[in-house]
């Protein structure tokens, strides 16, 4: 296959952006686009250019890291990881359009990475459970219904990519808020922080200056894990419920 | 064990908590937009009343002077009603204003490819045509209330105004096209109000809320299109 892509340089946080057209000429169906991307730099070394800098780490689809936006689409035309998209869902002679995650929260470093701390710190505001950790505790010492486990199980698989506030034209944080609280949220462990969980944490998503939720649903057609919307309608009633009792 | 519960900043009544964040102000737009599709039903429905001829429509508005009396003096609730509206108008201006501020200011930069558009065209008309709404407002109310922007303005004749208005071209046009503005508006909004009062508690609820809202939709848009399309036809005279 031949294509040519047109990525995203910037030299650091300072700098002026823009996109630069690069055409490669042997690339494999089988690539991943990150693959992709290696046979890119390892051609920009040695002819002595600076290589693109990008976000990546387990190359299996499951840690979250890799996080470029591909013709206008947060991790690209398929609903999954942009490791895990493979150079078989474009065509011989296509232009691919790659671009950082863009949003004010999200200041880009270099090239396609972007700091990503401010969903830490949304986490950091309630996202867990505050409880003794020790060695595994039984598996029936705490009876969970099955709603409820795989309800958890369901928003669990979140892992925090942030391709819904790339994909967000108001690049809002709901879709990765609503996914941590309602993990906890549906367990009984997480009951006794419910309404300081929800309100601590939507309090740190709107102090880092993610936008608002409009409901396009625009998050979860990106959202590589498929976290449902009904994740944001139960952070909503939850926030609303623990506001009143304030 | 005991766990730590407390909120921060602490000292937050629950009005603050709402207010300060971005969901508790979509909660405003909410519940001001429910109640404005309620107005706007029964506004609706009132309307239907110029087909029973001009003595019905006439007597109807006079009537709405007179409701809660004798408690109430004439046209008190009325101006209750005006006023409830205003506030509930002024909030949701007022979160929409600045949502709208705080959802540009957090996509500073756009996508060069351009982003693809899942939503709606209702759901991407939301501010502009929310915009228009209220300019809309503001003429159909110098039009029918005050009755400046009327051609032949008679202030005890509801009726007279209606059939007056409705033979002008661009009357009908502007009037049309707001009536339909309203329906892309409450079309996107009674689904978006509920999702975000957290109404859907099963994924299942999805559907009938849709249908509902575009129902609801359907339905105040064509009640209130009846009444031009009646002038012009010459069912209303």
């Amino acid at each position: 296959m031949k294509i040519t892509v047109r990525i995203w340089r910037q030299a650091g946080p300072q700098e002026q952006g823009a996109l630069v057209a690069y055409d490669l000429d042997e690339v494999s169906p089988d690539m991943s686009f990150l693959e992709m991307l290696d046979v890119l730099n390892e051609r920009l070394i040695l002819g002595g250019q600076e290589p693109v800098a990008f976000d990546h780490d387990c190359r299996e689809g499951i840690c979250g890291a890799c996080s470029t936006v591909i013709n206008g689409r947060p991790h690209g035309p398929e609903q999954t990881t942009t490791c895990q998209l493979h150079m078989r869902s474009f065509s011989d002679g296509d232009v691919i359009d790659v671009e950082p995650w863009r949003s004010r929260a999200f200041p880009v470093i270099k090239d396609l990475v972007v700091d990503r701390a401010a969903l830490d710190r949304i986490v950091q505001a309630g996202g867990y459970i505050t409880a003794p950790t020790g060695t595994a505790p039984d598996a029936h010492a705490t009876p969970v219904p099955k709603p409820a486990a795989d309800t958890a199980f369901e928003n669990a698989t979140c892992i925090g990519c942030g391709a819904c506030v790339a994909a967000c034209p108001n690049g809002s944080a709901m879709l990765f808020t609503s996914a941590k609280a309602a993990h906890l949220n549906a367990l009984p462990q997480g009951q006794p922080e419910r309404e300081s969980r929800v309100l601590n944490m939507v309090a740190a998503m709107d102090a880092e200056g993610f936008g608002g939720c409009t409901n396009t649903g625009e998050c979860v057609g990106s959202c590589p894990k498929g976290i449902p919307f009904q994740s944001i309608v139960d952070l909503n009633r939850d926030f609303l419920r623990a506001a009143r009792r304030r | 064990m005991a766990i730590d519960i407390r909120v921060r900043p602490a000292e937050l009544t629950a009005v603050q908590t709402v207010w300060r964040s971005t969901i508790g102000k979509k909660a405003v737009m909410a519940v001001t937009g429910l109640l404005m599709v309620a107005f706007l039903l029964a506004h609706m429905l009132g309307n239907l009343k110029i087909f029973f001829g001009p003595h019905d429509f006439d007597g109807y508005a006079a009537w709405l002077r007179t409701i809660g009396e004798p408690v109430l003096h004439g046209a008190w609730f009325l101006w209750i009603l005006r006023a409830v509206l205003l506030v509930a108008l002024v909030a949701h201006v007022t979160c929409a204003v600045q949502l709208s501020r705080r959802d540009r200011a957090a996509r500073p930069t756009r996508y060069a490819h351009g982003q693809r558009a899942r939503a709606s065209f209702a759901t991407r008309t939301m501010r502009w045509g929310g915009v228009a709404l209220g300019l809309f407002l503001i003429w159909h109310i110098l039009d029918l209330t005050v009755g400046v922007a009327n051609p032949d303005f008679d202030k005890n004749g509801p009726y007279h105004n209606v059939v007056a208005d409705f033979q002008v071209w661009w009357i009908n046009l502007i009037y049309v096209v707001g009536v339909l503005m309203v329906g892309l508006h409450v079309n996107h909004g009674f689904w978006s109000a509920a999702q975000t009062l957290g109404l859907r508690r099963r994924r299942g609820r999805d559907l009938t809320l849709r249908v509902v809202g575009s129902a609801l939709a359907a339905a105040i848009t064509l009640g209130f299109l009846a009444v031009p399309i009646g002038v012009m036809t010459g069912l209303v005279r």
